[in-house]
């Protein structure tokens, strides 16, 4: 479970986020929001990517000011634009790159790329250089170097944005697919449709927080 | 070095990366002592063979020097002009070999082998205050971001062109060191959500 208590985050004079307390519960979460609303700030405070002003962040009792590294093992993150986390040459290598970090066995390395790769059909370019990838092959890869590292929470920063109609309904049905507590970001109202809980943020408040059925109707609203 | 990587199970790719390295050193040091064409011929005719050997054509052979043809043409122009044909051969062919022998490295290494392989290599400079994993992940990122880099640059170029500004230098490099500047900030938060511990 996340815990938001008292959160505030404000760069120099602008309150981005303004006192948010929330219970972080649900398997999967949706954080909506107009541009420059606060939302990606919100997601990064959730692995401590970003750390609050006032207030404080728990990742099932661990502070992310404390403990980001423990924290950032429990809460994977997915960014908007795959080019900005896949950090090595070749697909394998970048698959390899969090899971080194952690320590695993090469032996675990091996068996959970094999798997990886093979989950999402992507076993044939195992050796591929990362650049040549398509956009929705690139987003997947982002995913899965995430993915093994076994996080029990997946935070993803508008995961669908950069992708055609195609790739983002093979991400979202990667996304559906996760055993993993969810936690996406996004303008993609109908990858959330499905969702068990959205929190809409508006000039770094919460706008509404419920179902999708309540919380989307009142956003487009706002929005309109 | 960028994507040149060709899936294999040659002799020459299951060779230990610092082996072929050591070897392409060996070679180069040997390519540059040598002052005879005919030697640097047969020195050339050799690495081409080393190519079917490692279960590559020479089609991705001239690949590896098409890139540089026009360089070589002027050398050989120049070369020609103030020291004879002879001497351009030579030095031609010389750099050619070269750029060739460098190719089949990487053309039958992983990239994370050879990067392994160096940082290796790096432990022994520990003592000098190196820190190999920090080397070995500068190398990686460059590795990665090269072709990154370059695809930002056609856009920015595009961008700037739709607006007739494709010859103002300062029009394409300030959006291109802003977006660099951006990108890297979220490397690093990338980084640090992988377990990246430095």
């Amino acid at each position: 479970m996340i815990k938001l208590q008292d959160v505030s985050v404000s760069f120099g004079k602008r309150t981005v986020l303004d006192n948010l307390s929330l219970d972080l519960t649900e398997r999967r979460i949706a954080v909506i929001g107009a541009n420059g609303s606060g939302k990606s700030t919100f997601a990064r405070l959730l692995n401590g990517l970003a750390l609050p002003t006032t207030g404080e962040v728990l990742v099932d009792q661990l502070n992310t000011r404390k403990k980001g590294r423990d924290v950032r093992r429990k809460v994977g993150f997915v960014f908007q634009n795959p080019d900005n986390q896949i950090v090595m040459p070749v697909v394998e290598e970048d698959l390899a790159f969090g899971m080194k970090n952690l320590g695993f066995s090469k032996a675990d390395i091996a068996s959970k790329t094999d798997e990886i790769l093979a989950r999402y059909n992507m076993s044939d370019l195992r050796e591929h250089p990362a650049h040549l990838l398509s956009g929705g092959q690139k987003q997947l890869l982002a995913i899965s170097g995430v993915l093994v590292m076994t996080p029990d929470i997946v935070v993803m920063d508008e995961p669908t944005t950069l992708l055609d109609l195609r790739n983002k309904r093979r991400v979202a049905r990667a996304v559906a697919a996760l055993d993993q507590m969810v936690i996406t970001v996004t303008h993609d109202l109908d990858l959330i449709a499905d969702y068990d809980r959205v929190i809409a943020i508006d000039e770094g408040r919460i706008f509404a927080d419920g179902a999708p059925a309540e919380v989307i109707p009142a956003y487009e609203r706002l929005m309109a | 070095m960028l994507d040149l990587y060709s899936p294999g199970g040659s002799l020459l790719h299951r060779l230990p990366p610092a082996a072929k390295m050591l070897a392409m050193m060996l070679g180069a040091t040997l390519l540059f002592i040598n002052q005879s064409l005919p030697l640097t011929v047969a020195a050339t005719l050799v690495i081409l063979a080393l190519y079917p050997i490692a279960q590559l054509t020479l089609k991705q052979a001239f690949a590896q020097v098409r890139p540089l043809l026009i360089i070589f043409m002027l050398f050989f122009a120049v070369q020609w002009y103030f020291s004879g044909l002879e001497l351009a051969a030579y030095v031609v062919l010389r750099l050619a070999a070269l750029i060739l022998l460098a190719s089949l490295v990487t053309l039958t290494t992983k990239s994370s082998d050879m990067i392994d392989s160096m940082t290796r290599g790096l432990r022994y400079l520990q003592p000098l205050g190196v820190n190999p994993e920090k080397v070995s992940l500068a190398i990686s990122l460059a590795l990665r971001f090269i072709p990154v880099l370059a695809q930002i640059t056609r856009e920015v170029r595009e961008a700037q062109k739709t607006r007739g500004l494709e010859r103002s230098v300062i029009a394409v490099a300030m959006p291109l060191a802003i977006r660099a500047i951006k990108m890297a900030d979220e490397i690093s938060d990338a980084i640090d959500s992988r377990g990246y511990r430095s």
